[in-house]
């Protein structure tokens, strides 16, 4: 009887590291989105130019971060149909 | 269809009772942790997960080939009377976990319930041990460790990242996620454990001669097999629920994402390898993790153990059911007969012990955990009459 350890072990690793990975991106997301509201907030306050230039690009990486989510739930899908 | 007997008959009748058992025994899996922090309300959450149980029930028919994954020698002579008897020890060892709000595998209970039946049907020879401790054992093992492990990694990185932002937003934001990881979750359970049922069906056809060997399961065999689970899945579980999802840590969205990806991942990459882990122990093992890693580090480590003392008694206490009821469904009809009776008293029984202190969408985030103290699983009582000190560990 062989037990394949080092299969194992990869799985193990792999799953370790996505899941980190996954929810760093998606709470890089988050953090972007609440910068997007705070730079909207003062942009309401005064400071209009900077601020909108903040508030954008921090949407924009919001939306990076979330699409890269919604491209790992994808596969997730292409794997469970599989 | 003149060729399926008493036996088959009875046999695809237990397969979806057992598929049901399953589907509201493992709701808690996928929608625990988002009932808990408010991300979906209970009565969507149970609905959500069912349509998504049954619509992963028609994704793939690939596992529903081998019902045991090479477990248990299915040519030596899976008969329909084993499948029976497994199906037996399944079902009541899955309804008296339900009834202590435990969350046990309905796959090692069914694992068990085919080594029990076999055992006694066939001999130590129908068993393939050495795939039981590779494929079962091992994984059963490490597979909650690495969600635990993934899950507390991913929670402290999370409060990190966000610990300079408005908790309200970030919890919004964490909440919108958290649907998409339960979601994959359920389809995921769906797609796996719907399949199981339909394995079962179609072998039991397969051997009165209904279907040829080899046959891919028929429509109306994949249908209700979707139609069990998903009815199983919408009845909710609720029990289990409130222990996974308020009894054994607070868990707030970030945790609820964490663990919930964990579980995602851990369930994804390992069915791709092969390995047939236990939605329920991997789910479990993140929500662990997850109450560690929090701001306020804090674990019900009464609920815990219990948990892991029923995750090992699963396997071989549905083989000794199991393996009892297949001496008995030997005897012939009145076996079959007698068998079915017991399966419906017992199951009739637990139900009504279970009306004495229910637990439905209305109480289901109460802080009481159903099942609070160390009685004996013979004793059937519902213990949790007496308000629990375990609460003091669980914040409100």
């Amino acid at each position: 009887m062989s037990i394949k350890w080092a299969a194992l072990a990869q799985t193990a690793g792999a799953s370790f590291v996505i899941t980190v990975a996954v929810v760093t991106v998606f709470a890089l997301g988050v953090l972007a989105l609440s910068r997007r509201e705070a730079a909207l907030e003062a942009g309401r306050s005064g400071a209009e130019g900077a601020a909108s230039g903040r508030g954008t690009l921090a949407l924009a990486g919001a939306s990076v971060c979330f699409a890269a989510c919604a491209g790992v739930v994808l596969y997730g899908l292409s794997l469970i149909a599989g | 269809m003149e060729h399926i007997t008493f036996l088959v008959a009875v046999v695809i009748i237990t397969a979806l009772a057992f598929d049901f058992t399953n589907g509201f025994h493992d709701t808690a899996n996928a929608m625990a942790t988002s009932i808990a922090t408010g991300a979906l309300k209970p009565k969507v959450a149970v609905t959500i997960a069912a349509v998504l149980n049954f619509a992963g029930a028609f994704l793939s028919v690939k596992v529903a080939s081998t019902i045991s994954g090479g477990i248990v020698n299915e040519k030596a002579g899976i008969q329909p009377s084993i499948i029976f008897a497994a199906l037996v020890g399944a079902i009541l060892w899955n309804l008296l976990t339900w009834l202590r709000g435990l969350p046990s595998s309905s796959s090692h209970a069914l694992y068990g319930g085919l080594i029990g039946a076999t055992v006694v049907g066939v001999g130590l020879h129908g068993v393939n041990f050495a795939t039981v401790l590779s494929k079962i054992v091992i994984p059963a093992v490490a597979s909650p460790i690495v969600a635990g492990l993934a899950s507390w990694g991913a929670t402290k990185l999370a409060y990190l990242l966000t610990r300079k932002t408005d908790e309200k937003t970030s919890d919004k934001g964490f909440r919108k996620g958290q649907m998409f990881s339960a979601s994959l979750i359920s389809l995921a359970h769906g797609t796996n454990d719907a399949q199981k049922t339909m394995g079962i069906i179609t072998l039991a056809l397969v051997s009165a001669g209904a279907l040829h060997k080899g046959a891919t399961p028929p429509v109306w065999v994949i249908a209700s097999a979707g139609a069990a689970i998903a009815l199983g899945t919408y009845m909710g579980g609720w029990r289990i629920i409130r222990s996974m999802g308020s009894g054994l840590a607070d868990i707030r969205p970030p945790q609820g994402l964490a663990s919930e990806t964990a579980a995602a991942t851990v369930i994804l990459t390992s069915s791709s390898m092969g390995y047939g882990l236990s939605t329920t122990q991997v789910c479990s093992g993140g929500i662990m993790g997850a109450g560690l890693g929090g701001r306020n580090p804090r674990l019900n480590w009464g609920m815990a153990r219990r948990m892991v003392y029923t995750w090992g008694l699963t396997l071989p206490a549905a083989a000794v059911v199991a393996g009892l009821a297949a001496v008995i469904v030997d005897q012939g009809t009145w076996g079959v007969a007698v068998v079915g009776t017991a399966l419906v008293a017992g199951s009739g029984a637990m139900y009504l012990v279970s009306r004495r202190q229910p637990v439905h969408a209305g109480n289901v985030n109460d802080v009481t955990p159903v099942e609070t103290t160390e009685v004996t699983p013979a004793a059937g009582t519902p213990a949790a009459t007496v308000p629990t000190p375990a609460s003091t560990t669980v914040a409100a």
